[in-house]
Protein backbone atom coordinates (compact mmCIF):
# COMPACT_ATOMS: atom_id res chain seq x y z
CA UNK A 1 0.00 0.00 0.00
CA UNK A 2 2.74 2.62 1.06
CA UNK A 3 4.11 1.71 -2.55
CA UNK A 4 1.15 2.47 -4.39
CA UNK A 5 0.55 5.44 -2.38
CA UNK A 6 4.30 7.24 -2.91
CA UNK A 7 3.94 6.56 -6.29
CA UNK A 8 0.82 8.83 -6.88
CA UNK A 9 3.26 11.67 -7.06
CA UNK A 10 1.08 13.88 -5.27
CA UNK A 11 -0.81 14.15 -7.93
CA UNK A 12 -4.27 12.80 -5.30
CA UNK A 13 -6.57 15.76 -5.76
CA UNK A 14 -10.60 15.87 -5.26
CA UNK A 15 -12.16 12.85 -5.84
CA UNK A 16 -9.45 10.55 -5.30
CA UNK A 17 -7.93 12.05 -1.83
CA UNK A 18 -11.66 11.33 -0.38
CA UNK A 19 -11.35 7.83 -0.77
CA UNK A 20 -8.37 7.88 0.21
CA UNK A 21 -9.57 9.27 3.40
CA UNK A 22 -12.55 7.17 3.38
CA UNK A 23 -10.75 4.28 3.16
CA UNK A 24 -7.58 4.51 5.24
CA UNK A 25 -9.69 6.13 8.06
CA UNK A 26 -12.76 4.23 9.34
CA UNK A 27 -14.66 1.82 6.95
CA UNK A 28 -17.51 3.57 5.03
CA UNK A 29 -20.13 1.81 3.63
CA UNK A 30 -22.75 3.04 0.93
CA UNK A 31 -25.93 3.19 2.28
CA UNK A 32 -27.88 0.62 0.75
CA UNK A 33 -31.57 1.23 0.19
CA UNK A 34 -34.11 -1.22 2.37
CA UNK A 35 -33.88 -4.30 0.05
CA UNK A 36 -33.52 -8.40 0.51
CA UNK A 37 -29.63 -8.55 0.19
CA UNK A 38 -27.05 -6.88 2.11
CA UNK A 39 -23.00 -6.52 2.06
CA UNK A 40 -21.55 -9.17 4.59
CA UNK A 41 -18.13 -7.69 5.96
CA UNK A 42 -14.98 -9.52 4.28
CA UNK A 43 -14.34 -12.32 6.36
CA UNK A 44 -10.59 -11.49 7.20
CA UNK A 45 -8.88 -8.05 7.55
CA UNK A 46 -8.39 -6.40 4.53
CA UNK A 47 -4.63 -7.12 4.56
CA UNK A 48 -4.78 -10.62 4.91
CA UNK A 49 -4.01 -11.27 1.07
CA UNK A 50 -0.79 -8.90 1.00
CA UNK A 51 1.36 -8.57 -0.56
CA UNK A 52 -0.44 -10.08 -3.44
CA UNK A 53 -3.63 -8.09 -3.02
CA UNK A 54 -2.90 -4.45 -1.59
CA UNK A 55 -5.25 -4.41 1.86
CA UNK A 56 -6.60 -0.72 -0.10
CA UNK A 57 -7.42 -2.90 -3.52
CA UNK A 58 -9.46 -5.21 -0.90
CA UNK A 59 -11.05 -1.84 0.68
CA UNK A 60 -12.00 -0.57 -2.16
CA UNK A 61 -13.22 -3.65 -3.89
CA UNK A 62 -15.46 -4.77 -1.06
CA UNK A 63 -16.46 -1.33 0.46
CA UNK A 64 -17.00 0.76 -2.62
CA UNK A 65 -17.55 -1.67 -5.65
CA UNK A 66 -19.48 -4.68 -4.03
CA UNK A 67 -21.57 -2.15 -2.11
CA UNK A 68 -22.54 -0.71 -5.29
CA UNK A 69 -23.77 -4.04 -6.42
CA UNK A 70 -26.14 -4.95 -3.14
CA UNK A 71 -27.00 -1.06 -3.46
CA UNK A 72 -28.49 -1.07 -7.20
CA UNK A 73 -29.85 -4.47 -6.64
CA UNK A 74 -32.18 -3.72 -3.82
CA UNK A 75 -32.71 -0.42 -5.72
CA UNK A 76 -33.77 -2.34 -8.92
CA UNK A 77 -35.95 -5.12 -6.62
CA UNK A 78 -37.52 -2.04 -4.58
CA UNK A 79 -39.84 -1.76 -7.91
CA UNK A 80 -40.74 -5.21 -7.89
CA UNK A 81 -41.78 -7.72 -4.65
CA UNK A 82 -42.30 -10.85 -6.38
CA UNK A 83 -38.96 -11.25 -7.91
CA UNK A 84 -37.50 -9.76 -4.45
CA UNK A 85 -39.05 -13.04 -2.85
CA UNK A 86 -36.51 -15.25 -5.15
CA UNK A 87 -32.96 -16.31 -3.91
CA UNK A 88 -30.39 -14.59 -6.01
CA UNK A 89 -29.65 -17.67 -7.80
CA UNK A 90 -32.99 -18.10 -8.73
CA UNK A 91 -33.06 -14.68 -10.06
CA UNK A 92 -29.71 -15.08 -12.20
CA UNK A 93 -31.28 -18.98 -13.56
CA UNK A 94 -34.13 -17.02 -14.48
CA UNK A 95 -33.22 -13.71 -16.06
CA UNK A 96 -35.03 -14.14 -19.04
CA UNK A 97 -38.43 -13.81 -16.78
CA UNK A 98 -37.92 -11.20 -15.00
CA UNK A 99 -39.47 -7.98 -15.48
CA UNK A 100 -37.48 -6.15 -18.81
CA UNK A 101 -37.37 -2.74 -16.65
CA UNK A 102 -35.06 -4.41 -14.17
CA UNK A 103 -33.38 -6.96 -16.44
CA UNK A 104 -30.72 -5.45 -16.67
CA UNK A 105 -29.81 -4.41 -13.75
CA UNK A 106 -30.85 -7.74 -12.27
CA UNK A 107 -27.92 -8.97 -14.29
CA UNK A 108 -25.33 -6.56 -13.52
CA UNK A 109 -25.78 -6.19 -10.31
CA UNK A 110 -27.43 -9.29 -9.19
CA UNK A 111 -24.48 -11.04 -10.91
CA UNK A 112 -21.93 -8.91 -9.23
CA UNK A 113 -23.18 -9.27 -5.55
CA UNK A 114 -22.93 -13.35 -6.40
CA UNK A 115 -19.77 -13.06 -8.13
CA UNK A 116 -18.07 -11.06 -4.63
CA UNK A 117 -19.88 -12.62 -2.50
CA UNK A 118 -18.25 -16.00 -3.65
CA UNK A 119 -14.66 -14.42 -4.46
CA UNK A 120 -14.25 -13.16 -0.72
CA UNK A 121 -15.10 -16.36 0.29
CA UNK A 122 -12.50 -18.16 -1.25
CA UNK A 123 -9.49 -15.75 -0.68
CA UNK A 124 -7.90 -15.18 2.55
CA UNK A 125 -5.88 -18.28 2.15
CA UNK A 126 -2.59 -19.26 2.02
CA UNK A 127 -2.51 -20.97 -2.05
CA UNK A 128 -1.18 -24.15 -1.86
CA UNK A 129 -3.26 -27.04 -3.08
CA UNK A 130 -6.10 -28.88 -2.63
CA UNK A 131 -6.99 -32.27 -1.31
CA UNK A 132 -8.58 -35.33 -0.98
CA UNK A 133 -11.65 -35.48 -2.93
CA UNK A 134 -11.48 -32.16 -4.99
CA UNK A 135 -7.68 -32.83 -6.12
CA UNK A 136 -8.69 -36.08 -7.35
CA UNK A 137 -11.93 -33.82 -9.40
CA UNK A 138 -9.08 -31.81 -10.24
CA UNK A 139 -6.55 -33.94 -11.44
CA UNK A 140 -9.45 -35.94 -13.31
CA UNK A 141 -11.29 -33.11 -14.79
CA UNK A 142 -8.77 -30.44 -15.07
CA UNK A 143 -5.75 -32.38 -15.78
CA UNK A 144 -4.40 -31.43 -12.09
CA UNK A 145 -3.49 -28.52 -10.79
CA UNK A 146 -0.52 -27.31 -12.90
CA UNK A 147 -2.71 -27.06 -15.79
CA UNK A 148 -5.65 -25.71 -14.05
CA UNK A 149 -3.59 -22.78 -13.13
CA UNK A 150 -2.50 -22.28 -16.52
CA UNK A 151 -5.69 -22.56 -18.11
CA UNK A 152 -7.01 -20.78 -15.76
CA UNK A 153 -4.95 -18.07 -16.46
CA UNK A 154 -4.91 -18.03 -20.06
CA UNK A 155 -8.59 -17.94 -19.69
CA UNK A 156 -8.43 -15.14 -17.51
CA UNK A 157 -5.87 -13.20 -19.52
CA UNK A 158 -8.34 -13.36 -22.39
CA UNK A 159 -11.29 -11.81 -21.29
CA UNK A 160 -11.38 -8.61 -23.24
CA UNK A 161 -12.61 -5.68 -20.92
CA UNK A 162 -14.38 -6.44 -18.03
CA UNK A 163 -15.34 -10.02 -16.59
CA UNK A 164 -14.30 -13.23 -14.58
CA UNK A 165 -12.92 -16.63 -15.17
CA UNK A 166 -14.65 -19.28 -13.05
CA UNK A 167 -14.55 -23.06 -12.56
CA UNK A 168 -17.74 -24.47 -12.44
CA UNK A 169 -19.07 -27.48 -10.46
CA UNK A 170 -21.93 -29.76 -11.20
CA UNK A 171 -23.93 -31.81 -9.09
CA UNK A 172 -21.60 -34.70 -9.47
CA UNK A 173 -19.08 -32.75 -9.02
CA UNK A 174 -17.10 -32.22 -12.96
CA UNK A 175 -15.35 -29.42 -13.02
CA UNK A 176 -15.11 -26.92 -16.11
CA UNK A 177 -13.28 -23.82 -16.86
CA UNK A 178 -15.40 -21.00 -18.00
CA UNK A 179 -15.14 -17.65 -19.00
CA UNK A 180 -17.48 -14.24 -18.49
CA UNK A 181 -17.77 -10.81 -19.74
CA UNK A 182 -18.78 -8.04 -16.89
CA UNK A 183 -20.66 -9.42 -13.88
CA UNK A 184 -22.10 -12.69 -15.94
CA UNK A 185 -21.81 -15.45 -14.09
CA UNK A 186 -22.38 -19.17 -14.82
CA UNK A 187 -25.25 -19.41 -12.24
CA UNK A 188 -27.53 -17.14 -15.27
CA UNK A 189 -26.86 -20.70 -17.04
CA UNK A 190 -28.12 -22.73 -14.21
CA UNK A 191 -24.77 -23.47 -13.39
CA UNK A 192 -22.69 -23.49 -10.21
CA UNK A 193 -19.44 -21.95 -9.27
CA UNK A 194 -16.93 -23.71 -7.56
CA UNK A 195 -14.34 -20.99 -7.04
CA UNK A 196 -13.62 -17.90 -9.43
CA UNK A 197 -11.49 -15.00 -10.06
CA UNK A 198 -12.14 -11.04 -11.00
CA UNK A 199 -10.59 -9.77 -14.03
CA UNK A 200 -12.29 -6.07 -14.02
CA UNK A 201 -9.53 -3.78 -14.05
CA UNK A 202 -10.27 -2.51 -10.17
CA UNK A 203 -9.40 -6.16 -9.22
CA UNK A 204 -6.02 -5.33 -9.57
CA UNK A 205 -4.97 -1.82 -10.89
CA UNK A 206 -3.23 -0.36 -7.83
CA UNK A 207 -0.83 -3.28 -7.41
CA UNK A 208 -0.50 -4.48 -10.75
CA UNK A 209 -1.85 -1.81 -13.67
CA UNK A 210 -1.56 -3.40 -17.33
CA UNK A 211 -0.32 -6.26 -16.17
CA UNK A 212 -3.15 -8.87 -15.47
CA UNK A 213 -1.06 -11.91 -15.74
CA UNK A 214 1.12 -10.82 -13.27
CA UNK A 215 -2.24 -10.57 -10.82
CA UNK A 216 -4.03 -13.60 -12.49
CA UNK A 217 -0.72 -15.66 -10.93
CA UNK A 218 0.03 -13.92 -7.78
CA UNK A 219 -4.11 -14.91 -7.26
CA UNK A 220 -3.48 -18.35 -6.59
CA UNK A 221 -1.18 -17.47 -3.04
CA UNK A 222 -4.10 -16.64 -1.43
CA UNK A 223 -6.54 -19.02 -2.52
CA UNK A 224 -8.08 -20.81 0.62
CA UNK A 225 -8.92 -24.75 -0.78
CA UNK A 226 -10.70 -25.27 2.18
CA UNK A 227 -13.15 -23.20 2.00
CA UNK A 228 -12.89 -24.32 -2.21
CA UNK A 229 -13.18 -27.91 -1.00
CA UNK A 230 -16.25 -26.65 1.08
CA UNK A 231 -17.90 -25.43 -1.51
CA UNK A 232 -17.45 -28.72 -3.52
CA UNK A 233 -18.85 -30.92 -0.96
CA UNK A 234 -22.19 -28.66 -1.02
CA UNK A 235 -22.19 -28.71 -4.95
CA UNK A 236 -22.42 -32.30 -4.48
CA UNK A 237 -25.01 -32.05 -1.50
CA UNK A 238 -27.01 -29.91 -4.16
CA UNK A 239 -26.43 -26.90 -0.95
CA UNK A 240 -24.30 -24.97 -3.21
CA UNK A 241 -26.42 -21.83 -3.82
CA UNK A 242 -24.08 -18.65 -4.95
CA UNK B 1 -0.39 -1.00 -43.08
CA UNK B 2 1.14 -1.42 -39.76
CA UNK B 3 -0.47 -0.01 -36.81
CA UNK B 4 1.69 2.02 -34.84
CA UNK B 5 2.15 3.72 -31.35
CA UNK B 6 1.70 7.81 -32.02
CA UNK B 7 3.64 9.63 -29.95
CA UNK B 8 1.29 12.11 -26.72
CA UNK B 9 0.65 15.28 -28.39
CA UNK B 10 1.88 16.82 -25.14
CA UNK B 11 3.78 15.89 -21.88
CA UNK B 12 2.74 13.26 -19.49
CA UNK B 13 2.19 15.53 -16.44
CA UNK B 14 0.24 17.89 -19.04
CA UNK B 15 -3.46 17.21 -17.89
CA UNK B 16 -2.76 16.88 -14.70
CA UNK B 17 -4.08 17.49 -11.97
CA UNK B 18 -6.82 16.07 -14.00
CA UNK B 19 -5.09 12.80 -15.32
CA UNK B 20 -1.95 12.24 -14.15
CA UNK B 21 1.37 11.81 -15.48
CA UNK B 22 1.38 7.82 -14.18
CA UNK B 23 -1.99 7.23 -15.75
CA UNK B 24 -0.81 8.58 -19.10
CA UNK B 25 2.01 6.66 -18.68
CA UNK B 26 0.56 3.33 -18.31
CA UNK B 27 -2.32 4.20 -20.41
CA UNK B 28 -0.29 5.42 -23.52
CA UNK B 29 3.09 3.50 -23.26
CA UNK B 30 1.73 -0.14 -21.59
CA UNK B 31 -2.08 -0.44 -22.64
CA UNK B 32 -1.88 1.90 -26.55
CA UNK B 33 1.30 0.00 -27.32
CA UNK B 34 -0.10 -3.55 -26.31
CA UNK B 35 -3.43 -2.80 -28.70
CA UNK B 36 -0.74 -1.86 -31.22
CA UNK B 37 1.21 -5.16 -31.13
CA UNK B 38 -1.15 -7.45 -30.86
CA UNK B 39 -3.60 -5.72 -33.82
CA UNK B 40 -0.13 -6.08 -35.55
CA UNK B 41 0.11 -9.53 -35.25
CA UNK B 42 -3.54 -10.47 -35.79
CA UNK B 43 -3.22 -8.58 -38.96
CA UNK B 44 -0.98 -10.62 -39.97
CA UNK B 45 -2.56 -13.08 -42.93
CA UNK B 46 -6.16 -11.59 -41.68
CA UNK B 47 -7.15 -10.42 -45.25
CA UNK B 48 -6.77 -6.80 -44.10
CA UNK B 49 -3.44 -6.03 -44.29
CA UNK B 50 -3.65 -3.19 -47.28
CA UNK B 51 -6.25 -1.62 -45.99
CA UNK B 52 -6.92 1.88 -43.93
CA UNK B 53 -7.29 1.58 -39.85
CA UNK B 54 -10.80 2.79 -40.26
CA UNK B 55 -11.38 -0.05 -43.04
CA UNK B 56 -10.12 -3.17 -40.41
CA UNK B 57 -12.27 -1.95 -37.57
CA UNK B 58 -15.48 -2.05 -39.63
CA UNK B 59 -14.75 -5.22 -41.88
CA UNK B 60 -13.06 -7.02 -38.72
CA UNK B 61 -16.07 -5.84 -36.91
CA UNK B 62 -18.09 -9.05 -36.38
CA UNK B 63 -15.83 -11.32 -37.82
CA UNK B 64 -12.59 -11.47 -36.26
CA UNK B 65 -12.92 -10.71 -32.47
CA UNK B 66 -9.19 -10.72 -31.86
CA UNK B 67 -8.90 -7.71 -34.84
CA UNK B 68 -11.47 -6.04 -33.90
CA UNK B 69 -10.77 -5.47 -30.16
CA UNK B 70 -6.86 -4.33 -30.85
CA UNK B 71 -7.76 -2.19 -34.44
CA UNK B 72 -10.84 -0.66 -32.75
CA UNK B 73 -8.95 0.31 -29.79
CA UNK B 74 -6.03 1.72 -31.81
CA UNK B 75 -8.33 3.87 -33.34
CA UNK B 76 -10.20 5.19 -29.92
CA UNK B 77 -6.62 5.60 -28.59
CA UNK B 78 -5.21 7.58 -31.11
CA UNK B 79 -8.25 9.75 -31.12
CA UNK B 80 -8.85 10.06 -27.23
CA UNK B 81 -5.41 11.64 -26.91
CA UNK B 82 -6.04 14.31 -29.36
CA UNK B 83 -9.69 14.73 -27.70
CA UNK B 84 -7.92 15.98 -24.60
CA UNK B 85 -5.25 18.86 -23.91
CA UNK B 86 -4.46 21.21 -21.23
CA UNK B 87 -6.47 24.05 -20.28
CA UNK B 88 -9.43 22.05 -22.27
CA UNK B 89 -13.16 21.38 -21.63
CA UNK B 90 -15.35 24.03 -20.16
CA UNK B 91 -18.19 25.60 -21.79
CA UNK B 92 -16.64 27.93 -24.54
CA UNK B 93 -17.30 25.85 -27.51
CA UNK B 94 -16.72 27.03 -31.34
CA UNK B 95 -19.73 28.14 -32.85
CA UNK B 96 -20.59 25.69 -35.10
CA UNK B 97 -20.28 23.25 -32.44
CA UNK B 98 -22.53 24.89 -30.05
CA UNK B 99 -25.08 25.48 -32.59
CA UNK B 100 -25.61 21.98 -32.93
CA UNK B 101 -25.10 20.84 -29.42
CA UNK B 102 -28.01 23.65 -28.96
CA UNK B 103 -30.16 22.15 -32.07
CA UNK B 104 -29.84 18.46 -31.82
CA UNK B 105 -28.66 17.78 -27.60
CA UNK B 106 -30.60 20.28 -26.01
CA UNK B 107 -28.18 22.70 -24.83
CA UNK B 108 -24.40 22.52 -23.22
CA UNK B 109 -25.79 21.70 -19.96
CA UNK B 110 -27.88 19.11 -21.41
CA UNK B 111 -24.95 17.47 -23.66
CA UNK B 112 -22.70 17.47 -20.20
CA UNK B 113 -25.49 15.43 -18.06
CA UNK B 114 -26.24 13.27 -20.93
CA UNK B 115 -22.72 12.53 -22.09
CA UNK B 116 -21.46 11.88 -18.51
CA UNK B 117 -24.33 9.66 -17.75
CA UNK B 118 -23.82 7.67 -21.18
CA UNK B 119 -20.14 7.27 -19.61
CA UNK B 120 -21.63 6.54 -16.21
CA UNK B 121 -24.17 3.66 -17.45
CA UNK B 122 -21.73 1.85 -19.62
CA UNK B 123 -21.37 -1.39 -17.31
CA UNK B 124 -17.53 -2.44 -17.48
CA UNK B 125 -15.59 -1.50 -20.02
CA UNK B 126 -16.02 0.98 -23.10
CA UNK B 127 -16.92 4.12 -24.21
CA UNK B 128 -18.81 7.03 -24.06
CA UNK B 129 -19.03 9.47 -27.88
CA UNK B 130 -20.72 12.12 -29.64
CA UNK B 131 -21.16 10.75 -32.33
CA UNK B 132 -22.36 12.30 -35.84
CA UNK B 133 -25.15 10.51 -37.08
CA UNK B 134 -27.60 11.16 -40.20
CA UNK B 135 -26.15 14.41 -40.11
CA UNK B 136 -27.23 14.96 -35.97
CA UNK B 137 -25.52 15.16 -33.02
CA UNK B 138 -26.25 12.17 -31.13
CA UNK B 139 -24.93 10.94 -27.41
CA UNK B 140 -23.71 6.73 -27.50
CA UNK B 141 -21.96 4.41 -25.57
CA UNK B 142 -20.14 1.41 -26.70
CA UNK B 143 -18.57 -1.74 -24.88
CA UNK B 144 -14.75 -2.15 -24.78
CA UNK B 145 -13.12 -1.27 -28.31
CA UNK B 146 -16.24 -0.97 -30.16
CA UNK B 147 -17.08 2.74 -31.50
CA UNK B 148 -19.52 4.36 -33.34
CA UNK B 149 -17.67 3.56 -36.85
CA UNK B 150 -19.42 0.15 -36.36
CA UNK B 151 -22.79 1.61 -35.91
CA UNK B 152 -23.22 3.76 -38.92
CA UNK B 153 -21.79 7.09 -36.95
CA UNK B 154 -18.86 9.14 -37.01
CA UNK B 155 -17.41 9.60 -33.81
CA UNK B 156 -16.62 13.18 -33.04
CA UNK B 157 -15.83 12.74 -28.83
CA UNK B 158 -15.09 10.50 -27.10
CA UNK B 159 -13.96 8.86 -24.02
CA UNK B 160 -12.80 5.66 -22.66
CA UNK B 161 -14.56 4.36 -19.19
CA UNK B 162 -12.03 1.37 -19.00
CA UNK B 163 -11.44 1.72 -14.96
CA UNK B 164 -7.62 1.82 -16.76
CA UNK B 165 -8.69 4.81 -17.80
CA UNK B 166 -9.09 6.63 -14.60
CA UNK B 167 -8.07 3.96 -11.80
CA UNK B 168 -4.97 5.07 -10.31
CA UNK B 169 -6.54 9.06 -10.38
CA UNK B 170 -10.27 8.32 -9.02
CA UNK B 171 -10.51 4.50 -7.80
CA UNK B 172 -14.27 3.80 -8.19
CA UNK B 173 -15.39 7.65 -8.72
CA UNK B 174 -16.42 7.39 -12.42
CA UNK B 175 -18.48 10.04 -12.30
CA UNK B 176 -15.79 12.18 -10.72
CA UNK B 177 -13.46 11.12 -13.74
CA UNK B 178 -15.87 12.23 -16.81
CA UNK B 179 -17.08 15.60 -15.23
CA UNK B 180 -13.25 16.54 -14.78
CA UNK B 181 -12.80 15.22 -18.46
CA UNK B 182 -15.62 17.83 -19.51
CA UNK B 183 -14.84 20.33 -17.20
CA UNK B 184 -11.40 20.45 -18.05
CA UNK B 185 -9.40 18.74 -20.88
CA UNK B 186 -11.79 17.81 -23.97
CA UNK B 187 -10.18 19.87 -27.01
CA UNK B 188 -13.22 21.16 -28.74
CA UNK B 189 -11.11 22.53 -31.75
CA UNK B 190 -9.98 18.67 -32.19
CA UNK B 191 -13.78 18.01 -32.56
CA UNK B 192 -14.74 20.71 -34.54
CA UNK B 193 -11.56 19.97 -37.14
CA UNK B 194 -13.22 15.97 -37.27
CA UNK B 195 -16.76 17.32 -37.42
CA UNK B 196 -15.98 19.63 -40.32
CA UNK B 197 -13.74 16.89 -42.04
CA UNK B 198 -17.29 15.08 -42.02
CA UNK B 199 -19.58 17.23 -43.33
FE1 LIG C 1 -14.85 -6.70 -8.77
FE1 LIG D 1 -7.88 2.89 -22.66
Amino acid sequence: MTTVLTTRRGMLFGAAALTLTACTGTRVRAQAPAGPFKLDPLPYAPAANEPHIDAMTMEIHHDRHHAAYVSNLNAALAQNGEAAKLPLQDILAKLGEMPEAIRTALRNNGGGHANHTMFWQIMGGKGGAPAGELAAAVERDLGGLDKLQTDFNTAGTRVFGSGWVFVTVTREGKLAIVAKPNQDTPLMDGARVLMGNDVWEHAYYLKYQNKRADYLKAWWNVVNWDKVAERYAAAKAGTLTI
Amino acid sequence: MAFELPPLPYAYDALGPYMSAETLEYHHDKHHLAYVNNGNNLLKDSGLEGKSLEEIVKESYGKNAGLFNNAGQHFNHIHFWKWMKPNGGGKSLPGKLQAKIDSDLGGYDKFRTDFVQAGVTQFGSGWAWLTLKDGKFVITKTPNGENPLVHGGVPLLGVDVWEHSYYIDYRNLRPKYLEAFVDSLINWDYVLELYEAAV
